[in-house]
C-alpha cells in the first residue's frame, strides 16, 4: 500500500545545528470545559533526555500526545527539526514515524510475535522487505537484551520484556526522538530496572528522549533535564545537576517529598 | 422402505437442484446477512444517538419476531405496497435482515476486542487509519469472530429449511413434493436429511481448516474445538 507514496529521505533539509530538535511554543488544549495544558513550552535539543514529571492529571500524557498529534493543541505551535507540524494532522503518519512512543501499557500488538511486531512499521510504512525488516528486528531485540525472545507471542513475555520490545517496536522505525509516558509504572518492581537500563543506554548513546516517570534514579542517570508539570502547565525547567542540587521550586519539592514518600 | 430409491433420490437433478438453492440461499443470507450487522454495529458504536435508536429499533424488530414471520410478512405484505418480489428474492432478504440482527453483536465483540491501545500505537508508528485497521484490529477481530460466524452459517442452514412455505425450491420443499406424490416419506426425507448432513459437514470442515490456518499462534498450543461445539445452536435460538 505504499509503494506509490514518495520516498521522504530519513533527514529532511538540514537544518542549524544549533535550533532545537523539538520545540513546543504555548500550547494550550482543552477536553470541553477542562483546560488541561495552559500555555506549556518546552524546547528539546537533539540527544537531550528530558524528564517530565508531576502530580497525576497534570497533562503530562496530552502533552506527549499534542507532540505527535496523536491529540491535537488547541492553540500554540509545535515545530519538529524547524517544521511547524501543529496543524499537519493530515501529514500526521508521515511525521510520526519520526517520533517513537512508548505506552504505560505496551501495547504490543497480540496477533504477532516480538519480531513481527518490530517488522510491522518498517515493512507497511517504509516499504522495507521482509528479509531486511526481521534483520532490523533481531539486531533491536539484541540491543534491548532479549536476542532470543524474537518468536514469543506477547502473553508469553514478562511485563519487562514486553516493554522493551515495545522499545525496540518504536526503534525500528529510526526515530529523531522517543517520547516515553510512564513506561514502567504497570510492571513489578523487579523488572523496573531491565527496562530503565535499556533508556538509560539509548539515552548516553544520544538518543533524544522525553520521559514521564516518576523513577526518580532514572532522573538523575540518564536526565539532562527535569520539567515539573501541575494542572496543565509547566511550572520548573531545571537542568538536571540544579534540580537534584537542591535549588527546586517549592511546588516541584513538595511533589517530590511525596513520590519519594 | 428401498434404500435403491434414497440413492436415486440422492442423484436426481430435483433433489441436487433442492440441495444447491439450499446451498446458494445459506451463502447469500449470510453474505448479506453480515453486511447488514456490520452497518447495524457500526450504528451501534456511532456517537450519535439518532444512529444508536435506529439500530436498537432494528434490534427489536428483527429480534422480537420469529423469523418465520419475517419470511412471510415480507412475501405477503411487501407487494400489497407495490414492492414485488420474487419468492427467492424475499426469502434472501428476511433471512439477511434477521442474520445482520445477530451478526451485529458477533462483529461488534471481534472489533471491540481489539483495545484503543492498540490503535494508538500502530497510530504512533506511522501507520493511517486504514492501515491501522487492517494490519492491527482486522486480523485479531477476524479470528474472534470467526467461530461465532461459523456457527451462524450452519445455524443458516437449518433456518432456510423454513422458507419453503414461501414455495422455493429448496430442500425441504423438494423432498416434501416428492413424497407427497408417492408417499415414501421415508426414502424422500432420508434423501433431504443426508444432503444436510452433507452440507453441514462441508461447512464444519471449512471453518475448522480457516480456523486453523488464521490461528498462526494457537497452532502451537491449541487444541481443537469439540465438533459438537459447532452444531451447538445460538444462544438465543430463533
Ligand atoms: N480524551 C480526553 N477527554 C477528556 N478528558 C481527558 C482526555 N484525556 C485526558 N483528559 C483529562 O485531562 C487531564 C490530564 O490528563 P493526562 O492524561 O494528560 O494527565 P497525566 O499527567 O498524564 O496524568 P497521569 O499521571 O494520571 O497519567 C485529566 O484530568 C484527564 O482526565
Ligand atoms: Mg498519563
Amino acid at each position: 500500500m505504499n509503494s506509490a507514496q514518495p520516498e521522504t529521505p530519513m533527514t529532511a533539509e538540514p537544518f542549524p545545528a544549533a535550533a532545537p530538535l523539538l520545540n513546543v511554543v504555548d500550547v494550550s488544549k482543552r477536553f470541553g470545559a477542562l483546560q488541561v495544558l495552559k500555555n506549556c513550552s518546552l524546547t528539546v535539543q537533539a540527544k537531550e533526555t528530558v524528564v517530565l514529571i508531576g502530580p497525576s492529571g497534570s497533562g503530562k500524557s496530552t502533552l506527549l500526545r499534542c507532540i505527535n498529534l496523536l491529540s491535537p493543541a488547541d492553540t500554540g505551535g509545535i515545530f519538529f527539526r524547524g517544521e511547524d507540524i501543529t496543524h499537519e494532522m493530515k501529514d500526521a503518519p508521515r511525521i510520526r514515524r519520526e517520533i517513537g512512543m512508548v505506552f504505560q501499557n505496551f501495547e504490543l500488538f497480540q496477533h504477532l510475535t516480538a519480531a513481527e511486531n518490530i517488522m510491522l512499521a518498517p515493512m507497511k510504512v517504509l516499504g522495507m522487505s521482509r528479509a531486511d525488516a526481521h534483520d532490523v528486528a533481531v539486531e533491536l531485540l539484541g540491543k534491548v537484551h532479549i536476542p532470543d525472545k524474537a518468536d514469543a507471542y506477547p502473553d508469553e513475555l514478562s511485563g519487562g520484556q514486553q516493554q522493551r520490545v515495545a522499545i525496540a517496536r518504536a526503534l525500528a522505525m529510526k526515530p529523531a526522538v522517543m517520547l516515553y509516558d510512564e513506561p514502567t509504572s504497570a510492571l513489578d518492581p523487579e523488572m523496573i530496572r531491565e527496562v530503565l537500563d535499556v533508556m538509560a543506554e539509548l539515552s548516553a548513546e544520544g538518543m533524544t528522549s522525553i520521559v514521564v516517570t516518576h523513577e526518580m534514579g532514572f532522573a538523575r542517570r540518564a536526565a539532562d533535564r527535569i520539567v515539573f508539570m501541575e494542572s496543565g502547565e509547566i511550572v520548573e525547567t531545571a537542568k538536571a545537576d540544579d534540580f537534584f542540587g537542591g535549588t527546586v521550586n517549592a511546588r516541584a519539592r513538595r511533589f517530590l517529598d511525596q513520590i519519594l514518600h | 422402505m428401498s434404500l435403491q430409491l434414497v440413492l436415486d433420490y440422492l442423484l436426481s437433478p430435483v433433489f441436487f437442484h433442492g440441495a444447491l438453492m439450499t446451498l446458494l440461499i445459506t451463502v447469500t443470507s449470510l453474505v448479506f446477512g453480515i453486511l447488514a450487522g456490520l452497518v447495524i454495529a457500526l450504528l451501534q458504536e456511532a456517537r450519535f444517538t439518532p444512529a444508536r435508536v435506529v439500530a436498537l429499533a432494528y434490534l427489536w424488530l428483527f429480534r422480537g419476531t420469529p423469523v418465520l414471520f419475517q419470511i412471510i410478512f415480507i412475501y405477503n405484505v411487501l407487494p400489497s405496497f407495490g414492492i414485488r418480489l420474487s419468492a427467492f428474492l424475499s426469502a434472501v432478504i428476511a433471512l439477511s435482515l434477521n442474520e445482520g440482527a445477530y451478526m451485529a453483536e458477533i462483529l461488534r465483540s471481534g472489533l471491540n476486542a481489539v483495545k484503543t491501545g492498540q490503535r494508538t500505537a500502530g497510530l504512533a508508528l506511522g501507520l493511517t487509519r486504514a492501515g491501522v485497521m487492517r494490519h492491527i484490529v482486522l486480523p485479531q477481530a477476524v479470528r474472534i469472530i470467526l467461530p461465532p460466524v461459523g456457527n451462524q452459517m450452519i445455524g443458516m442452514l437449518k433456518t432456510s429449511a423454513l422458507v419453503s412455505v414461501v414455495a422455493v425450491e429448496e430442500l425441504l420443499l423438494v423432498a416434501n413434493q416428492t413424497a407427497s406424490a408417492n408417499f415414501r416419506y421415508f426414502e424422500a426425507l432420508t434423501a433431504a436429511g443426508l444432503y444436510y448432513l452433507i452440507l453441514t459437514t462441508i461447512f464444519m470442515g471449512a471453518q475448522a481448516w480457516l480456523e486453523r490456518s488464521l490461528d498462526h499462534k494457537r497452532r502451537r498450543t491449541r487444541k481443537a474445538r469439540p465438533l459438537l461445539e459447532r452444531l451447538a445452536p445460538a444462544a438465543d435460538a430463533r
